[in-house]
């Protein structure tokens, strides 16, 4: 493994230091800053803090909503990761043949990541709309049953997920494409010639060669899913109906910045985080044994 | 005596200071003290502001009001209370009526009161008009600036009923005849909707139980006390609520969302009647392409009497730690927005109300209201009936949250996953816990 030396004893630290001061910065102290404020109830104008330790831990963990929202969460995750996770790879499988204007089709597969959440959001909002949308007006003529997804829950939530999928499938197909290209042809012509089917292929083959690609992608997309999904939730249904969609994140906002209970959102910024960093340290013990790296 | 000697480039650099002093000397002279104005007004709204603001800087120059739309009302309050803890507030922040208590309990304000006292600015207390001052005042003295109040109103589509042989110029005056006239409508084919409602908390729950003398919370709605808790749970409200929830299985009633996302049901003619802000006035005005009429807000009847509704919309709010200076420029700019023929011109632009009886009187002797009977509608509800306990406003602590909570909960019933009583008895018990949270957050 090659090894880069440096000359000079303080370069090294030199470069790396605007990055650290960066982190350390915007997220290490603003994170401690939710650790102190999740110990104290603070009045809105930040003019009176009382410390009352745990209490707003325990009141969270008190309330019915909270576990509605944790469990929401782990909902809303777990489809957007399998969603995002394999409809790029199955479009990366089609998109490595040979065929003509795969630049194209590559291109267009790419672009939605370059859209922010947020505007994604909008223009599902206007797709979904039970009021405005175009697709509730044309589902009209075929059915009478009302995707009304201010009124219903499970509605309400598939949009928020297909959404998040659909912005964040860019990302994941790109991984995969290049993942893909990297495997030898000689392999697969090889399993081809001993009589493997397409099927067979992909699954002895391919998958394992691209398993590190997989698990690296359900990491970031499950940490995705928990942390940047609020743009989405926030254009299109703003937690409702009835909290339906109301995950974490989206939570800790509404009660931190519009409810302006600043303690209790500090308590569940640091809950999220613990679960998070839970979630990623279960992950890289586990998947990443079944994971085959070359 | 030894002469000394001013080198040329001495003589050049002292003509070049007094040069650039001249210059910047009137400029310091003329330079306006800015007065930084927060507010969460968009579209035709944010319009009016501006020119407001435009008249205001152009009549003096000593100040110059610089207005900023910050977001919506909770984005305008978080970003104030941010910048209050940077020691950056701005110097007007408009707040929602929802956050008057934060507001009043925050120790960040100057009352308006004795801004004016202050400053000695005569201000005709008085003649603001009974229930805007009620909802602002405490002890009697006023705290914030009234800027744009509005009372739910009724909103119908004069075509759509012209077309199912109902009365264009008679809006439905009871919730039976609502009912009546939402089948009328949908079997016509005229709507396909009754109709819907925007704020749903605002105008369903606040304003109903307010209109039919009902409390909305014990300790007079929260007024006299922080330890209020809620009574929407009572007879009225199920009952209320209840039918609402069977007429969203007909198609009479049809919830459209929270805040404003309910508006193109009624812009594009899917339902008929509407209950919304007395604000959109000027929005449907200019956008709305059919003709549409005002009425005042349905009513069961017996066994209940009529109050008066309740206002909402926002106020002025003076934050603290403001040089004296840029206080005297705010003040002046209240009591500008205050005066009678702004009062006037602000209320015909955007369909806010007046609050100042003066101004009424002189839209009354303009005939201002006889032209315009839409935007007399709103006054109607507040000042024909008998203000009571019931109906002079609501002051609870974490009310933005309170509103959600309800929301939430009217979302579960007209979805039909729980019955209204069921509902109703929830959002209580959450909103009585969010009051008990914010009095311990506020004990003395």
């Amino acid at each position: 493994m090659k090894r880069t030396v440096f000359r000079n004893r303080w370069l090294p630290y030199l470069l790396v230091f605007p990055q650290m001061a960066v982190t350390l910065v915007f997220f290490f102290w603003p994170a401690l800053k939710s650790l102190q404020l999740s110990l104290y109830r603070v009045s809105p104008f930040g003019d009176r803090m009382t410390f009352v330790g745990l209490d707003n831990f325990t009141r969270l963990f008190t309330d019915a909503e909270y576990y509605a929202s944790v469990v929401n969460s782990f909902i809303f995750a777990g489809g957007v990761t399998v969603i995002a996770v394999a409809a790029a790879l199955g479009a990366a499988a089609l998109a490595t043949q040979r065929i003509r204007g795969l630049i194209a089709y590559r291109t267009l597969l790419l672009w939605p990541y370059g859209i922010a959440p947020a505007v994604a959001g909008i223009i599902f909002l206007f797709i979904f709309h039970p009021a405005y949308g175009i697709l509730p007006y044309f589902l009209s003529f075929v059915t009478s049953y009302e995707f009304n997804w201010l009124l219903k829950g499970w509605v309400a939530m598939t949009l928020v997920i297909v959404a998040t999928a659909w912005t964040h499938f860019g990302y994941n197909i790109a991984f995969y494409i290049a993942g893909l290209l990297a495997i030898p042809a000689s392999v697969l012509e090889a399993a081809d010639v001993d009589g493997a089917g397409p099927l067979r292929r992909f699954t002895a083959i391919v998958f394992p060669l691209v398993s590190p690609i997989t698990f690296y992608l359900v990491v970031l997309n499950m940490v995705f899913a928990f942390f940047e999904s609020f743009q989405v939730i926030d254009a299109v249904t703003k937690g409702g109906p009835g909290g339906a969609t109301e995950i974490m994140v989206y939570k800790l906002y509404k009660d931190g910045f519009i409810g302006l209970n600043l303690g209790s959102s500090g308590a569940q910024s640091v809950v999220l985080m613990a679960i998070v960093i839970g979630l990623t340290v279960l992950q890289f013990r586990f998947a990443e044994k079944k994971v085959t790296y070359s | 005596m030894r002469r000394t000697l001013i080198s040329r480039k001495a003589s050049l650099q002292a003509l070049f200071l007094v040069g650039a002093l001249t210059l910047l000397l009137p400029a310091a002279a003329f330079a306006k003290t800015e007065i930084h104005f927060w507010h969460a007004m968009t579209g035709q709204l944010g319009d009016a502001v501006n020119e407001l603001v435009k008249e205001f800087n152009g009549s003096q120059s000593e100040y110059e009001v610089k207005p900023l739309r910050k977001g919506t009302y909770p984005e305008t309050l978080t970003a104030a209370i941010a910048a209050y803890r940077q020691k950056a507030a701005p110097n007007i922040v408009q707040v929602f009526e929802v956050g008057t208590q934060t507001m009043l309990l925050s120790g960040a304000i100057v009352p308006v009161y004795q801004l004016m006292k202050e400053q000695d600015i005569k201000v005709d207390w008085k003649d603001f008009i009974a229930p805007v001052v009620g909802y602002y005042s405490k002890d009697g003295n006023l705290y914030s600036m009234p800027f744009n109040s509005s009372t739910p109103i009724l909103y119908y589509n004069k075509d759509a009923f012209r077309k199912a042989g109902l009365d264009p110029a008679k809006p439905p005056q009871t919730w039976k005849q609502v009912e009546e006239y939402s089948k009328k409508l949908i079997a016509s084919g005229a709507a396909k909707c009754g109709f819907s409602t925007g704020w749903p908390s605002w105008t369903m729950v606040e304003n109903m139980h307010a209109w039919h003398d009902q409390p909305f919370a014990t300790r007079r709605n929260g007024f006299d006390g922080l330890d209020a808790q809620l009574l929407i749970n009572k007879e009225f409200g199920v009952k209320f609520i209840g039918q609402l929830a069977a007429w969203q299985k007909d198609n009479i009633y049809s919830y459209g969302g929270r805040q404003g996302t309910a508006d193109p049901k009624f812009v594009s003619g899917e339902c008929a009647m509407y209950i919304q802000s007395s604000a959109l006035i000027g929005g449907f005005t200019k956008g709305v392409k059919f003709a549409w009429g005002t009425g005042q807000l349905p009513f069961w009847g017996p066994p209940y009497h009529k109050a008066t509704s309740i206002i909402g919309g926002a106020t002025l709010w003076v934050m603290k730690g403001k040089p004296a200076a840029e206080n005297r420029g705010t003040a002046l700019f209240l009591k500008f927005i205050s005066d009678t023929n702004q009062q006037m011109w602000w209320h015909v632009t955007t369909g806010y109300l007046a609050i100042s009886n003066s101004a009424v009187k002189n839209l009354e002797a303009g005939y201002h209201f006889k032209r315009n009977p839409d935007q007399f509608t709103a006054f109607a509800e507040l000042t024909q009936g008998k203000v009571t306990p019931n109906s002079q406003g609501i002051r609870l602590g974490n009310f933005v949250q309170i509103r959600d909570v309800i929301e939430g909960e009217l979302e579960n019933i007209f979805a039909g996953k729980k019955t209204a009583k069921q509902g109703l008895d929830d959002a209580v018990a959450k909103s009585n816990e969010l009051l008990r949270e914010f009095a311990a957050q506020n004990k003395p």
